[in-house]
């Protein structure tokens, strides 16, 4: 972290998570600066998802403590717990849209029902971000099944931003999309993140999407961060997995272990 | 070398009968424990279930949904059932009847049938294979699609939007189309005894009144919210416990179809036992 980002809005201490006998985060540390982007890689089956999942709350990790802006997060009531969450927004990989709900329905969800805002003005606001991730206004009144994926990716981020939330997590934002279309979603991240001023934590093992989103990288490997700095950095790492995951080679200390 | 060993030594430990013996109630013990389990992890929901019934904030939107999708779109399927139940009660009666003189109780014997067991019964049934795998479905897909994870992200809980309103709306129509249910039913009996079997109209109706009292009716309805509340729950809990993937979505929703059909026949008997015991 430099100097000016002591200001920290996300602290996982010491966080780990086992299924069974399968240890999935193992004593995972790791904090993001208020107002920056930080973009985790790993491979497949590293815990990149379980950890995210931890920080929102979706599962209990058996240890450690995630701080959301200083508050503790792990063992909140429910109401305390519900307050934290009025903080997040989250892309979902697949977009998690409601199948049965239009898309300005989707897009203002978390307005209305969330905070309670009336119908006629979260519908206002979700044309306005449906426009804003660059979809038509006709959009609104189809339904997520009538969309691309690209789409559907679209409307899954503006609604994740619909209700100006502080803390935004991406998961696998590119995932399934081709090249432009992933580029495009990018850019759409990063100058809705900025827009917003928001913190910004997004797992991806697309390097492309990490190099452009990122304001930290961090590399999650065996359930542990191995190693974290600023993203001008990740070429001269010094750190051998890194070297091995960025350039995507398949020889080195990551091993592909078949069981 | 450490082969050998172990081939040694499992003949001796599958011959020796106080551990063959130990070993069957060790599975027999284990599979009890998973059954608590899974009971317990059910009342859990079901407390849960019933809880986010009664507390704030409500979803009336989602309820006016579900009190169509389950209500008012069962009631082709429920009607359908009870007329031809009805129709084949009274057919089936009057070929038994016939040989003991005893055809004037056929109208008897139709109406009560219809209102205590039948209609409820196959009702529940019914709504069971239409509403409970169509829950169990849905909620199944919204949890391998991360819709309930995202509906937590968003601050809804998902007891609230998605469970309670399911539960309400089942538990309130079920005795609804059960009702109906036992109109269309006494009503297809009236139409073979009538039409076929040459009854007159004005004596099969009379001998009907005389004969349905207010609790055979009424116990008919206490049946039908049970059932209700049996198969929405069940294809809640079977959808929002889903497993990953397709398989899982069809595992869930036989799982409810076959759980809350078993259920109603166990609770019709414990509630006909309360009623007319």
């Amino acid at each position: 972290m430099s100097a000016q980002d002591t200001d920290i809005m996300l602290d996982l201490k010491g966080v780990s998570k086992a299924f069974g006998s399968n240890k999935v985060l193992n004593d995972l540390h790791l904090s993001v600066p208020k107002g920056k982007s930080m973009v985790v890689i790993g491979g497949s089956g590293t815990g990149k998802s379980v950890m995210l999942k931890c920080v929102l709350g979706l599962l209990q990790p058996d240890q450690g403590s995630i701080l959301i802006d200083g508050q503790d997060g792990i063992g909140a009531d429910a109401k305390t717990r519900g307050e934290m969450m009025k903080k997040f927004g989250m892309l979902f990989q697949g977009g998690a849209l409601f199948d049965s709900l239009k898309i300005w329905e989707n897009v203002s969800f978390g307005l209305v029902h969330g905070q309670g805002m009336a119908k006629k003005e979260a519908k206002e606001i979700a044309i306005e971000k449906i426009i804003a991730v660059g979809l038509k206004p006709q959009v609104a009144e189809l339904y997520p099944a009538e969309l691309s994926g690209g789409m559907q990716k679209r409307v899954g981020l503006a609604r994740a931003v619909a209700t100006k939330p502080e803390i935004i997590f991406f998961d696998e934002p590119t995932t399934g999309l081709d090249p432009i279309m992933a580029d495009v979603i990018n850019d759409l991240i990063v100058e809705q993140v900025k827009g917003l001023g928001a913190t910004a934590l997004s797992i991806t093992h697309d390097m492309a999407s990490a190099r452009k989103i990122a304001d930290y990288v961090a590399m999650i490997y065996e359930g542990r961060i191995i190693w974290t700095g600023p993203v001008s950095d990740l070429d001269h790492s010094g750190n051998e997995y890194v070297d091995q995951f960025i350039h995507g080679r398949a020889d080195g200390p990551i091993t592909r272990r078949v069981v | 070398m450490t082969g050998q060993a172990i081939e040694q030594e499992k003949p001796r430990k599958c011959c020796n009968p106080v551990t063959a013996v130990l070993d069957i109630f060790g599975a027999v013990g284990a599979s009890i424990l998973n059954m608590l389990a899974a009971i317990g992890r059910l009342c859990g929901f079901i407390s849960r279930a019933v809880m986010h019934c009664f507390t704030p904030p409500f979803f009336p939107s989602q309820l006016a949904r579900q009190l169509i999708d389950i209500g008012y779109y069962s009631l082709p399927v429920v009607g359908m059932t009870a007329l031809f139940t009805g129709m084949v009660l009274a057919l089936q009666s009057y070929t038994g009847f016939t040989r003991f003189n005893a055809e004037g109780a056929i109208a008897g014997v139709v109406v009560l049938s219809i209102t205590r067991e039948l209609s409820p019964v196959l009702a529940g049934l019914m709504v069971a294979g239409r509403v409970g795998a169509a829950i169990a479905a849905e909620i199944g897909t919204m949890r391998v699609t991360e819709q309930i994870d995202a509906l937590r992200t968003l601050s809804v809980n998902p007891f609230k939007y998605l469970i309670a309103p399911r539960v309400i709306a089942a538990t309130l129509t079920l005795p609804i189309l059960v009702l109906i249910g036992d109109i269309i039913g006494v009503y297809g009996g009236y139409i073979v005894s009538i039409y076929s079997l040459g009854f007159s109209p004005a004596g099969y109706l009379s001998q009907t009144w005389d004969t349905v009292t207010q609790i055979d009716v009424v116990s008919g309805l206490w049946k039908a919210g049970a059932f209700g509340f049996i198969v929405s729950i069940m294809g809640c809990y079977h959808g929002f416990n889903s497993a990953r993937g397709a398989q899982g979505v069809g595992a869930a929703t036989t799982n409810a179809v076959v759980s809350s059909s078993i259920l109603i026949l166990i609770f019709n008997y414990l509630i006909t036992q309360i009623f007319f015991s």
